[in-house]
């Protein structure tokens, strides 16, 4: 039951993503993606990491694709009219360009399928419950206190940068 | 006493410093003051010295100041130290005395000149120069002297440089002294390969008994005597010389008369210990010496410019001093250089108040009947005259015979040396009488429009002070022979080396010498006798004299086309060459080389270049590219 | 769960790779963007598989501040693509080579 969930799920991630690579419009890629991140959200669930899974509601779904939703419009990027979107997409550099980096990209997801089969990788799952809110909770602010305190200055340095690049003049 | 020294070189670098740098907010009149005040304080200073110097008993006579460590690398060790001593005494003396008379001169010649700030300061610095190279303990610090009185050489012969042909005189001087240079360093390199000093006080200890191949003397001293004869422009170096004239008067009297010409025979004196231990090398220089001043003396016979006559002069006057120092003769040769220095300066200051008196002319064909006209540069250059050419009573006549003696005395007899020398003198005699009465007497050929005028007494003070000393110079050497006790040979042999000493004083020599002289003087008043006969009495005689000997006649005006053999032999095969490697070696080669290099490069950055789009995604494609080898490595590593 | 953990890790790659074509190929910064964020959170869910299967809570803890550094990187980012859209008006990348000069 579960493992079939999972595919459904991986399969609704899959598909979203490649259509916010491949569909020309960006409002359209923007609620695609929301779609692609609830899915994902949904396997992290199934994966019993309940606090990774909220976040990813709530800051992924939520915050971070809203602020796309918001820069797309007050942006009006209309996607290239009069550009179809793939063919003309691959001629970024010219022909070869194109060829060469499909060729890289089937040699990379060649390298990662090869990777992800080396890792030795134990199908046994441990019993032990460790994506509760409590359990991560714990580890952040103790373990992880300070790379915690710092992200939150990262945090403070990011809004003080978006206010000034964002306004008026630079 | 000694910590003066410092003073003698300081004050001319100060003029000059003063003059090149501040030159701008100082008037015409002042820079000239500046200047001669630097010179007056450094020949104070040297003549306080040189009283010191005669306050000591004779073994003790040497000043010495350190002033500092210049360069002190490793075994090499050269200190700037001052050594002065009785030939460092007469050479200051001589630089500073007649330098300052020079200077003051030069207030009336080059008056309104523009460039009269940038002329003191050359003229300062060059002062500065010729003292250390002289003051100089140390062979490097001579030698930087040495370069440094070429370079004013340059700076002043292509003073006006404007004129093409002064700036390439002043080039060809500086270029042919580097050919003597290039011998000079060599030496100092073998001095130092050998004694591990070239400190010359420090050399003279060790070099009697060095244990050295018996040419090393003789290779080490050839050298020097390349230098010398660069700088003293000797056979066959000697072209620059007449070619310097295009500098100021004032100039060619100084550095091309009395002072820097001279630094070869300084050299060779200086280092006379090393030169007599190389007996090859004393002949070569005695006959190096006696054929310029032979083949100088019979080109300045048919010169035609006031200045070149002088010029070759100079070169014959320079000759006999090599021929005395290569005799042996040396304090011969340094009282020749003192006597030579006043009246040379005499005739050059004197033919320079000729020039500015006729507005710039240098032509003997354009002079004549100036004796009234210019009656104080009249009388003044007839006592030069009278000086070089070996009149008894005159200085030049004291220097010349004791050159001539020891000439004599070095073979124990007549030899060529002596010969040539003493027909020399007679030739002396013939070619400035000519030129005086070329230009005082007989008809006047000025153009009409010039009017011949005295020059100012800036101008004539110089030359009185300048006749007197022609005159009396020589009476600090009178010779034992003529009752004298020739103080000047014993101030200088605690410093030089004497080959004669013991002939010299044998007792039975006095009536030898005694005919000598009278046999030198008639020979000089032969050649004073035919310079009036043809010059004065006849002179058509000259012309007919010219027709009947051609062939020598056109030898000597063409200054035995040794310019025309250098550049035929010389210049232009170098000129060949150098346009060869130019046109092939440079343009193909080595452009090529560089231009292929170039055009390979741009060729490959054309490639590369395409890299650097600008646009962003190609260079994540590239980070893609790289993440892709990292995996490969880790993946199959 | 019964899935093996190397199939959780072949999606992830692929949403990764997918998230490769997104930023070559696409001309729109805004799409670039977003595909930027597919490669992360392919990351995401590698880091979170591998902690599940090791029983360990660090991945997690990892995925934490991704999630954060993202936020703050998405922030920047798209303040960085008004200010440029602003400047150049346009936000096709094809366009901008200013990294040229």
């Amino acid at each position: 039951m579960t493992a079939s969930l999972f595919y459904l799920f991986a399969v609704g991630l899959l598909g979203a993503s490649l259509f916010v690579v491949l569909n020309p419009n960006p409002m359209y890629s923007v609620v695609a993606l929301v779609f692609g991140f609830a899915n994902l959200a949904a396997i992290y669930f199934l994966l019993e990491a309940y606090f990774i899974g909220a976040l990813q509601v709530l800051v992924y779904a939520g915050a971070i694709m809203v602020l796309f939703l918001f820069v797309v419009m007050l942006l009006n990027v209309q996607s290239d009219a009069d550009h179809p979107s793939l063919p003309r997409v691959f001629r970024i550099g010219s022909w070869w360009f194109g060829a060469l980096a499909l060729v890289f990209i089937g040699l990379f997801l060649l390298l990662v399928g090869r990777s992800a089969l080396a890792l030795l990788a134990p199908s046994e799952v441990p019993p032990t419950q460790i994506g509760s809110v409590s359990q991560v909770g714990e580890a952040l602010f103790t373990r992880y206190l300070l790379p915690f305190e710092l992200a939150s200055l990262l945090l403070t340095v990011a809004l003080i940068g978006t206010v000034f690049l964002a306004k008026k003049k630079i | 006493m000694s910590d003066t020294l410092y003073l003698i070189t300081l004050f001319p670098l100060v003029g000059f410093l003063v003059n090149g740098l501040l030159g701008r907010w100082i008037s015409e009149r002042q820079s000239g003051l500046i200047a001669s005040l630097a010179v007056l304080g450094s020949l104070l200073v040297s003549a306080q010295l040189l009283l010191g110097l005669l306050a000591r008993p004779a073994e003790d006579r040497l000043f010495v100041q350190l002033l500092f460590a210049w360069i002190p690398v490793g075994d090499l060790n050269i200190d700037v130290m001052y050594r002065f001593d009785p030939l460092t005494a007469v050479m200051t003396l001589v630089i500073t005395g007649v330098g300052l008379l020079i200077h003051i001169y030069s207030l009336g010649y080059m008056r309104g000149d523009p460039g009269i700030r940038r002329y003191y300061a050359f003229l300062n610095l060059f002062t500065f120069m010729m003292l250390n190279l002289v003051l100089a303990d140390n062979l490097v610090l001579l030698f930087m002297g040495w370069e440094g009185v070429g370079l004013c050489s340059y700076l002043l012969i292509g003073f006006w440089f404007a004129d093409e042909a002064k700036a390439r005189a002043g080039l060809k001087a500086f270029i042919v002294n580097r050919i003597g240079d290039a011998g000079f360093i060599i030496a100092m390199v073998l001095l130092f390969h050998q004694f591990g000093t070239l400190s010359m006080s420090e050399m003279a200890g060790k070099a009697e008994g060095a244990l050295v191949g018996p040419n090393f003397f003789t290779i080490v001293t050839l050298l020097l005597l390349v230098g010398a004869i660069g700088k003293s422009a000797q056979i066959p170096l000697f072209v620059w010389l007449p070619d310097a004239m295009a500098g100021p008067t004032p100039v060619s009297a100084l550095i091309h008369a009395a002072t820097m010409v001279t630094a070869g025979v300084y050299l060779i004196v200086r280092n006379s210990l090393l030169f007599s231990l190389a007996p090859t090398t004393m002949a070569t220089v005695a006959a190096i010496g006696v054929l310029t001043a032979f083949l100088a003396a019979t080109i300045a016979m048919t010169q035609t410019d006031i200045k070149k006559v002088l010029a070759y002069s100079t070169i014959s006057q320079l000759g006999y001093m090599f021929m005395a120092v290569g005799v042996g003769a040396f304090s011969a040769g340094i009282f020749h250089l003192m006597t030579h220095a006043f009246f040379k300066a005499l005739l050059f200051l004197g033919a320079g108040s000729v020039i500015h008196g006729l507005d710039g002319e240098q032509e003997l064909g354009k002079m004549g009947g100036l004796k009234h006209r210019m009656p104080g540069t009249h009388w003044t250059m007839l006592i030069g005259v009278l000086a070089i050419s070996g009149i008894p009573g005159l200085s030049g006549f004291f220097s010349k015979d004791e050159i001539l003696w020891g000439a004599f005395i070095w073979h124990d007899g007549v030899n060529w040396i002596w010969l040539l020398g003493i027909m020399t003198a007679g030739l002396t005699a013939f070619y400035m009488f000519r030129l005086y009465f070329l230009v005082f007497h007989g008809p006047a050929r000025w153009p009409g429009d010039t009017q011949p005028h005295e020059s100012p007494s800036v101008m004539t003070i110089p030359l009185t002070l300048l006749a007197y000393l022609a005159i009396l110079g020589g009476y600090v050497g009178i010779p034992e022979a003529l009752g004298g006790i020739n103080r000047f040979h014993h101030f200088l042999a605690p410093v030089v080396i004497s080959y004669h000493t013991a002939i010299a004083a044998a007792p039975n020599t006095r009536p030898l010498e005694l005919l000598l002289m009278a046999v030198s003087t008639v020979v000089s008043l032969g050649g004073v006798y035919y310079a009036y006969r043809i010059y004065r009495v006849q002179p058509a005689l000259a012309e007919q004299l010219a027709r009947r000997l051609r062939p020598l006649y056109g030898l000597s005006r063409n200054r035995y086309y040794v310019d025309e053999f250098y550049q035929a032999v010389v210049v232009r095969p170098f000129q060949k060459l150098s346009g060869l490697c130019w046109n092939w070696f440079d343009v193909r080669a080595i452009d090529g080389l560089v231009n292929a290099s170039a055009r390979s490069i741009a060729r490959l950055s054309g490639v590369v270049r395409q890299l650097q789009s600008g646009l962003i995604q190609h260079y994540a494609s590239l980070i893609l590219l790289g993440v892709i080898f990292i995996m490969l490595y880790i993946t199959m590593g | 769960m019964v899935v093996p953990l190397h199939h959780i890790i072949a999606i992830s790659g692929l949403l990764f790779t997918i998230g490769v074509v997104g930023v070559l190929f696409r001309r729109s910064a805004i799409i670039v963007f977003m595909s930027v964020e597919i490669m992360l959170n392919a990351v995401n869910l590698a880091f979170v598989a591998f902690s599940r299967y090791h029983g360990s809570v660090d991945g997690q803890v990892f995925v934490f501040f991704i999630m954060t550094l993202a936020a703050a990187e998405v922030a920047v980012g798209l303040a960085i693509i008004i200010a440029l859209y602003r400047n150049l008006r346009t936000a096709d990348l094809s366009e901008i080579h200013e990294l040229k000069h």
